[in-house]
């Protein structure tokens, strides 16, 4: 089970230098090729520095991240990160945007016919092929998180790390990202750590949710889901799940606000 | 700050794109408008002039041989019968030349400047100190050490345009959106990539305008410069026509000089429209 993971973490602790307290505190993870875990959690708890730490781009003070079962060590050219912002540089098109990067000395060497399969590939699978020519100014901002997630799929990546990737975008648009993520992943194959404090999202999406709480931030809940996708019609299981979800974490939040107010007290 | 700007942007964008056409023609009118205010002003600026000259100064007066009325033909005159066109284009090469070696040393200097704290606080004091000392002072010096000729003007102009680019590149780096340096981060960049790929375009921009303020210092400064030691240039036809006691030319080379720097402007401006990112 555990040579099966592609993305696994043990006993993660980080704390910021300077910092008075840790924000993670013995957080695991192992993740199955092909699964999308939601990790959820109130803003501020630590969700981006646990991302951040799973994608070789913050050390972590402690613990381990293995990649392929290999110790991370800064970034991996198998693991794409996107985040909540979409990030296009200004002065580059659409199809330069996505093709950004795939010639970095330190990403895996490809021909330049590869390279333009990659990037037609990843702009054709968020349907974008109608803008590839145009500027990030001129994109909506559900196109410009397209692209940023086109940019990721360009690199083949085995995991796919998205820290609220949707959070910014209107209610229609944001369904449509989430249609298009359940898509991307079944095309590829590609693993998934989903960051999100919409329960709602988490619910839609993953194979597996996984709420993080406290200050410092550990797992305190985990729920497996074994319903097919779409979930649309699945009103009465997500529903059940999702009071059992909000009073778990209505509980964390009142603990650590009593906690907070004994060290005043 | 930075992240609401770009998201504004993004958001304005789709939206200026279909301007309707009302709001076309009323962008259109407010053109003109500014247009018509814009020659007004020029247009008053020749009748001062033509006042100074022609209806305060007496008949005949050391004053009235400066005139529009002359001043004017003989700028015709003068770029069709004799050798200013060649005067113009030395002082023009001068400019190119010293704008190039300001931007060799400037734009290194200030990526290097704005990247680093450490480099910034040792030579900010330096260079403020540098930079409010007149270029023209330092002439003396210029022609002994570079002999007369082209050499100290190259130096002198070079000196004069280095500051504005060197601090504006500076301020375009500490300006970059630091998503764009995580993106760099994220895809394993090396310091190399991340400064072809993501600094440098990302400050073409500020680089852009301190090349717009270098040009109205070079042009300013470059008048003088030529005033010595050299045969050719703007500034030495100036005192030719002096000594030649030419003086509805000498008008109308001063004339010529406030042309030419205005279509530098101009000239810079739209460069500055065209390769600005985002623009
Ligand atoms: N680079 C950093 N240096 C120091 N502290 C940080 C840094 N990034 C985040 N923090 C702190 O860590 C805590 C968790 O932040 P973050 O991971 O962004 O939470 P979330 O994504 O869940 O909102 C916050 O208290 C934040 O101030
Ligand atoms: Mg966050």
């Amino acid at each position: 089970m555990e040579s099966a993971s592609v993305l696994q973490a043990r006993g993660l602790v980080l704390r910021y230098p300077g910092a008075a307290k840790s924000v993670l505190s013995g957080f695991d993870l192992a993740l199955a090729p092909g699964e999308v875990v939601t990790i959820l959690g109130p803003s501020g708890v630590g969700k981006s520095s646990l991302l951040r730490v799973l994608g070789g781009l913050q050390a972590p003070t402690s613990g381990t991240v293995q990649m392929d079962g290999a110790p991370l060590r800064g970034v991996h050219p198998r693991v794409a990160v996107a985040f909540q912002d979409p990030s296009l540089l200004p002065w580059l098109t659409l199809e330069k945007n996505v093709a950004f990067g795939l010639d970095f000395k330190h990403q895996p060497a490809l021909s330049r016919a590869e390279r333009e399969a990659r990037v037609n590939d990843a702009i054709a699978e968020v349907g974008l092929s109608h803008a590839r020519r145009q500027h990030p100014a001129a994109l909506s901002g559900g196109m410009a998180q397209r692209a940023a997630l086109a940019r990721c799929l360009a690199r083949r990546p085995k995991v796919l790390l998205l820290d609220e990737p949707f959070g910014a975008l209107d209610e229609v648009t944001r369904a449509e990202m989430q249609t298009l993520l359940l898509k991307v992943v079944a095309d590829t194959g590609t693993a998934a750590v989903l960051i999100t404090h919409d329960i709602d999202e988490a619910l839609l999406l993953s194979d597996r949710i996984v709420l993080l709480g406290g200050a410092p931030a550990r797992q305190i809940g985990q729920w497996t889901l074994s319903l097919p996708f779409p979930r649309d019609d699945a009103v009465e299981e997500l529903g059940t799940l999702r009071i059992e979800i909000l009073t778990t974490l209505r509980n964390a939040v009142r603990r650590q606000n009593s906690d907070v107010s004994h060290a005043y007290a | 700050m930075t992240h609401q700007q770009t998201t504004s942007t993004v958001a304005v964008a789709p939206a200026a794109a279909v301007v309707s056409a009302a709001g076309r023609a009323a962008v259109g009118r407010a053109f003109a408008v500014r247009l018509a205010l814009g020659l007004g002003g020029l247009a008053l600026v020749f009748v001062l002039w033509w006042i100074g000259t022609d209806v305060l100064a007496q008949k005949g007066s050391f004053l009235a041989r400066f005139s529009p009325l002359t001043a004017v033909p003989a700028l015709f005159d003068l770029l069709l019968h004799s050798d200013l066109p060649l005067h113009v284009v030395m002082s023009l090469q001068r400019i190119f030349v010293g704008l190039g070696f300001a931007l060799l040393i400037g734009v290194p200097l200030g990526l290097a400047v704005g990247s680093f704290q450490v480099v910034e606080a040792a030579t900010s004091p330096a260079f403020q100190f540098l930079r409010m000392i007149s270029p023209l002072s330092w002439m003396p010096i210029a022609v002994m050490v570079f002999g007369v000729g082209d050499k100290p003007i190259y130096f002198l102009l070079t000196f004069a345009a280095v500051w504005p680019i060197l601090l504006s590149t500076a301020a375009g780096v500490r300006a970059l959106d630091p998503r764009w340096l995580q993106l760099s981060r994220s895809l394993a960049a090396t310091p190399l990539e991340t400064l072809w790929r993501v600094v440098v375009p990302g400050v073409l921009g500020h680089v852009l305008t301190g090349v717009r303020l270098a040009i109205g210092i070079l042009w300013i400064v470059l008048v003088p410069c030529e005033m010595l030691g050299v045969s050719a240039g703007l500034g030495y036809f100036i005192l030719d026509t002096r000594d030649r006691l030419a003086y509805s030319e000498l008008m109308a080379t001063v004339l010529l000089i406030g042309i030419l720097g205005f279509a530098l402007d101009s000239l810079a401006r739209s460069l500055y429209r065209i390769w600005a990112p985002g623009g």
